[in-house]
């Protein structure tokens, strides 16, 4: 069983040893330690990103701050390198799938969209949006199974398959660097937002935990050997050292919560989907960064 | 809890009443927080420090590491910052305060606490089914990790 933020994962190899001595130093050398996320700037292929952006109205925080400034100097070197950084492989994946022709219909994504660095360029920083037809948000990976539904005849994705989680990261990889920005004034994404700003104050489980526990209250200190960020959903989908694969987002959420010792609700339920719709604004302005690299 | 003692008649009597005998634990609820120490063992066997300290560091169980540092176990990576060093703790709190602080955090610190009640039923929401009507220590545990914090003198 894959164990999560609040057991603890084994660290292996490389990373174990950087950890630890940089940990037990400053954990046991003072106590509660404030270890402030790093003063670097980052930037992708030439591209700078926006890893500090001024918090929206009602925030607790004058800055929001990607997860990457709160991230050892290894893992944040292996983002800022596209030609080292593992999620890459998925990008170059997902652009298979892109032109690969799939279904009744014999169409690919390319055949309505062409080509994607054009066609989907920036389009990624402004979901989730509005979904008329369902009357709710949808992200990504839904608004893929839309197309594949309603114009390839094809069955939408199961969670987390490997083809959606690549699709979904190159399509969000076409708007690398460009800030996060959602629509909130689209049919009724405003009681969504607020649906999920309950969630994320709402305590969970036998642990009692908000999200705002450990990214609002804590963030920027260590729960065990885990610097807290703020818990911005702008790299997603990740690609996570421990696991040694891509994160989506559902699942990170589904961890999280879980690590509460609460029931976990389902990827793509409406609790979720609030969350997500909360959790992206309060990242608005920071940069697009899938794939980012997160310990 | 001497004051408490010698001066509420009414009070000494709900805490012996709440006392549990030898092998019988106070269920979580009936706990009595008072002047934010829990007076009376949650079991009537004393605590040992040793299992405490096993307690203390096992991920499953109290899993205190997460949140604190403790010199005492320096052998163990990661010690979290979340709440403050318990270096000392042991010279900074009667046993009846720390059986409060680890029994149900927010009765001495206020509902805003993070630190998770580790012998009480006011959790969250949607707690996992296996998990529903059971606290995350059993009130023996308790005893054993607060005989243990006992040990941490300055
Ligand atoms: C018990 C502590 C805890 C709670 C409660 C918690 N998280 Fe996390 N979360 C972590 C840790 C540890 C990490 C990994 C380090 C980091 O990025 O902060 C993490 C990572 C994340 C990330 C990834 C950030 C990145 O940059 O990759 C997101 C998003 C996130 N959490 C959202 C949430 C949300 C939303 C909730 C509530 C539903 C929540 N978390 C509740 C501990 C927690
Ligand atoms: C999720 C975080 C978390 C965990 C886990 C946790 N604590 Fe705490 N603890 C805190 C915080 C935070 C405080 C400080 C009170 C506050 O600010 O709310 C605290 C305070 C304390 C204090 C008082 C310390 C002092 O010097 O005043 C003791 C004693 C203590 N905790 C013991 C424990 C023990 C024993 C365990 C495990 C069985 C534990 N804690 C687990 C967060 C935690």
């Amino acid at each position: 069983m894959r164990r999560g933020a609040w057991e603890g994962l084994p660290v292996r190899g490389k990373f174990a040893a950087i950890g630890a001595g940089v940990l037990v130093a400053s954990a046991l050398a003072f106590s509660a330690v404030q270890a402030e996320p790093v003063d670097e700037t980052l930037s992708i292929d030439g591209v700078e990103m926006t890893t500090r952006a001024k918090a929206q109205e009602g925030l607790p925080f004058d800055e929001v701050l990607s997860g990457w400034l709160f991230r050892e100097a290894e893992t944040r070197q292996l983002e800022a390198d596209s030609f080292e950084n593992p999620g890459m492989l998925y990008v170059e994946r997902g652009e298979e799938i892109w032109n690969t022709v799939e279904g009744p219909a014999g169409q690919s994504c390319a055949s309505c969209h062409g080509d994607a660095a054009e066609s989907m360029a920036g389009i990624a920083a402004h979901y989730p949006k509005w979904d008329a037809d369902s009357q709710r948000p949808i992200n990504i990976e839904l608004r893929i199974d839309k197309c594949r539904v309603e114009h390839m005849g094809l069955e939408p994705y199961k969670f987390d398959s490997d083809d959606q989680k690549a699709l979904t990261t190159y399509i969000k990889h076409q708007s690398l660097g460009e800030p996060v920005n959602l629509d909130l004034a689209e049919g009724d994404m405003q009681s969504w937002w607020e649906r999920g700003k309950e969630r994320y104050y709402l305590r969970t489980g036998q642990l009692n935990f908000a999200c705002a526990s450990c990214h609002e209250a804590n963030s920027g200190l260590y729960i065990r050997a885990d610097h807290l960020s703020q818990g911005q959903a702008n790299g997603f989908p990740t690609y996570r050292l421990k696991q040694a694969d891509m994160v989506s987002l559902h699942n990170r959420l589904r961890g999280c919560i879980r690590d509460t010792r609460a029931e976990t609700p389902a990827a793509f339920s409406d609790e979720l989907m609030a969350l997500e719709v909360y959790l992206t604004w309060r990242g608005t302005g920071l940069s697009v960064e899938t794939p980012a690299v997160r310990q | 809890m001497k004051f408490a003692k010698t001066i509420f008649a009414g009070a000494i009597f709900a805490l012996q009443a709440a006392a549990a005998p030898a092998g019988e634990a106070v269920p979580p609820d009936q706990v009595k927080f008072e002047d934010f120490a829990v007076a009376e063992s949650l079991t009537g066997v004393p605590g040992d420090p040793q299992a405490g300290a096993e307690v203390f560091r096992d991920r499953g169980l109290g899993n205190c590491l997460a949140c604190h540092a403790n010199s005492a176990m320096e052998e163990e990576l990661f010690h979290g910052t979340v709440g403050p060093s318990l270096d000392g703790v042991g010279s900074r709190w009667e046993p009846a305060q720390l059986r409060a602080i680890v029994a149900d955090a927010k009765k001495v610190f206020g509902e805003e606490t993070v630190m998770p009640g580790f012998y009480s039923l006011n959790v969250g929401a949607n707690v996992a089914k296996d998990r529903v009507g059971q606290t995350i220590l059993t009130a023996q545990q308790v005893e054993d990790v607060v005989a243990y914090l006992a040990t941490l003198k300055e």
